[in-house]
């Protein structure tokens, strides 16, 4: 074959610009949340003059390494309307950035094993409806109506004793999403530069006025801090610490099959949660590894116990065979809430502590983050997730609904 | 999976042990004189390095004793083992997490302690 043959390059969705010397905002990591984070001060605060530095490329984190789980169904009121308020926004999004970044709406079940799980489930079913937040709690038989290649015989280690299902919830390809951003930001001036790996800030004082990268000093009146599991690392370069714990989540995906599962099923007692991709592929994640680490991947026990779960549980699927395996960097909070505020540097914030299932937030935490970075005051809905709250008591413990799962 | 060298059992599996976060960090000595932002500093806030970390460890399916533990957060590389109590063994003060390690319980090549 002679080159002749091969097809015109696609078009570029975005730039490759060199770092100018100075911008009125820097956002350092080029994941969901530093990409959303920009098109929001760009399009709702008109700061264009804004860059993101990203030290590997675009969505090379966690962004493109979950399991694209959306749903808002989360316990407590300050929790339920952001993850809600992020729903709302993923509902518009690939209108209002012109992509079809394939938003599923299918549903999310939330499986039940043991006494305590029904009724932390029916609870939180009682909370979302309180939130408009939709949600219904389901007997066994409806668990398999909706689902009919679950297991919900009294055969297994956990039979399933019902579940929490959000009908709105679903999931979408991650890495479009990545993609739709970048284009609109691109088109609204951002200027977004790979390989440019924040090594320091620059202070005057206790205020922030520059930052180092391996491509030079950059000047910027305000710095965001979006580098999700380097947060801490990049908090001790500026002198703060963070109240995160780094650990490697990891997951899965098997070959491609015929469409056999219709919704997203998630089960943080037996640690597995299953959907299948557009493509066919069934993608699993599994639960943290217990310890701290920065390596990109995981302990393969952990990724046995979530097999032998999603087999126990989908026996369908003991002959599909795993394709690959990964694991990305999750930053963990004790509350399992995220931090979006002020920090004890002038003029620099922070996104962080999204953990195990930031990538729902995506559209909400740019929106407040921007918002919080353009005012220098939290938007109503990330004003509860300030990093102060871990001194004053007010922790927002989302363990049932978030724990192990997303 | 990692193979981790208890001190008293040799190399075990992973899955035999428990994590326990951060080494060294004592309960403060006079809890009731602590600021607010002090109780928080010793409940949330622990180190999360970036390079050789000191943890602890529990063998709980095995000798069920504590043990702290030298390793790398990024290649996972198991440095040294030490009893609670004692200093770290790679320096000689405690406070940063950044400085090469220079080994003195020196883990073998299989793993092992003794
Ligand atoms: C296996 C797995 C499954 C998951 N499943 C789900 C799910 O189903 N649903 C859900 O809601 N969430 C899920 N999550 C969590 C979600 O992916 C994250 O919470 C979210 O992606 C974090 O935000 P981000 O996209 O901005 O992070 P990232 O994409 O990790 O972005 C951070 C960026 O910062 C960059 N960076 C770091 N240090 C520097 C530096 N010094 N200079 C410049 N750049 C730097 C990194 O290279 C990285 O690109 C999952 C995570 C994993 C790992
Ligand atoms: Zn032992």
């Amino acid at each position: 074959m002679t080159t002749e043959h091969l097809p015109e390059h696609p078009d570029f969705l975005w730039r490759n610009p060199d770092p100018k010397k100075s911008y009125d905002a820097v956002i350092v990591g080029g994941g969901g949340h530093g990409l959303a984070t920009a098109y929001y001060l760009a399009k709702n605060h008109g700061m264009t003059n804004i860059a993101i530095l990203e030290k590997g490329w675009l969505a090379g984190g966690n962004m493109a390494r979950n399991t694209t789980i959306i749903r808002s169904n989360y316990l407590w009121d300050e929790s339920a309307a952001i993850y809600e308020h992020a729903l709302k926004l993923w509902e518009i999004l690939p209108e209002e950035l012109e992509y079809d970044f394939l938003f599923s709406q299918r549903g999310v079940m939330n499986l039940a094993h043991t006494l305590g799980d029904v009724r932390e489930s029916v609870r939180r079913v009682g909370a979302n409806k309180l939130n408009g937040v939709d949600a219904e709690w389901l007997d066994p038989q409806q668990v398999k109506e909706l689902c009919p290649i679950l297991n919900i015989n009294d055969n297994i280690r956990y039979p399933v004793m019902g579940a929490t299902y959000q009908p709105r919830a679903g999931i979408a390809k991650h890495d479009h999403v990545a993609w739709a951003f970048a284009r609109k930001c691109d088109e609204l001036g951002v200027d977004i530069i790979q390989n440019c790996e924040v090594t320091g800030f620059v202070k005057d004082g206790n205020k922030v006025v520059g930052v180092k990268t391996n491509r030079g000093t950059i000047n910027t009146e305000k710095v965001g801090l979006c580098a999700a599991g380097h947060s801490s690392v990049l908090a001790e370069m500026a002198g703060f610490r963070l109240p995160i714990q780094s650990h490697p989540l990891q997951a899965l995906v098997s070959e491609l099959h015929e469409p056999v599962h219709p919704t997203v099923v998630m089960s943080n007692h037996v640690h597995v949660y299953v959907s299948q991709a557009h493509k066919g592929e069934l993608v699993m994640g599994a639960g943290v590894d217990s310890y701290n680490g920065y390596g990109q991947r995981g302990s393969f026990h952990v990724i046995e116990h979530q097999m032998a779960a999603a087999v126990e549980l989908f026996p369908i699927f003991a002959r599909a065979h795993v394709l690959r395996t990964w694991g990305g960097i999750v930053d963990t909070t004790l509350d399992a809430s995220p931090i979006v505020g002020t920090t004890p540097v002038e003029n620099m914030f922070v996104n962080c502590g999204w953990g195990t299932g930031g990538f729902k937030g995506t559209p909400a935490a740019g929106l407040t983050f921007a918002h919080t970075i353009a005012t220098g005051e939290p938007h109503k809905l990330n004003k509860p997730f300030a990093l102060e709250r871990f001194e004053t008591g007010a922790l927002i413990d989302e363990h049932g609904a978030a724990a192990v799962a997303h | 999976m990692l193979l981790i060298p208890c001190p008293n059992c040799g190399p075990r599996d992973e899955t035999e042990f428990h994590y326990g976060g951060q080494a060294h960090v004592a309960y403060p000595e006079n809890p009731a004189e602590l600021t607010d932002r002090e109780w928080a500093e010793y409940l949330f806030y622990r180190d999360n390095t970036k390079g050789a970390f000191a943890e602890r460890w529990l063998h709980s399916t095995g000798c069920r004793q504590w043990f702290n533990m030298l390793r790398d957060t990024v290649t996972y590389d198991i440095q040294a083992v030490y009893p609670m109590g004692q200093p770290r063994p790679d320096k000689e003060n405690t406070a940063t997490g950044t400085t090469a390690p220079t080994v003195t319980t020196p883990v073998s090549p299989e793993g092992a302690i003794k």
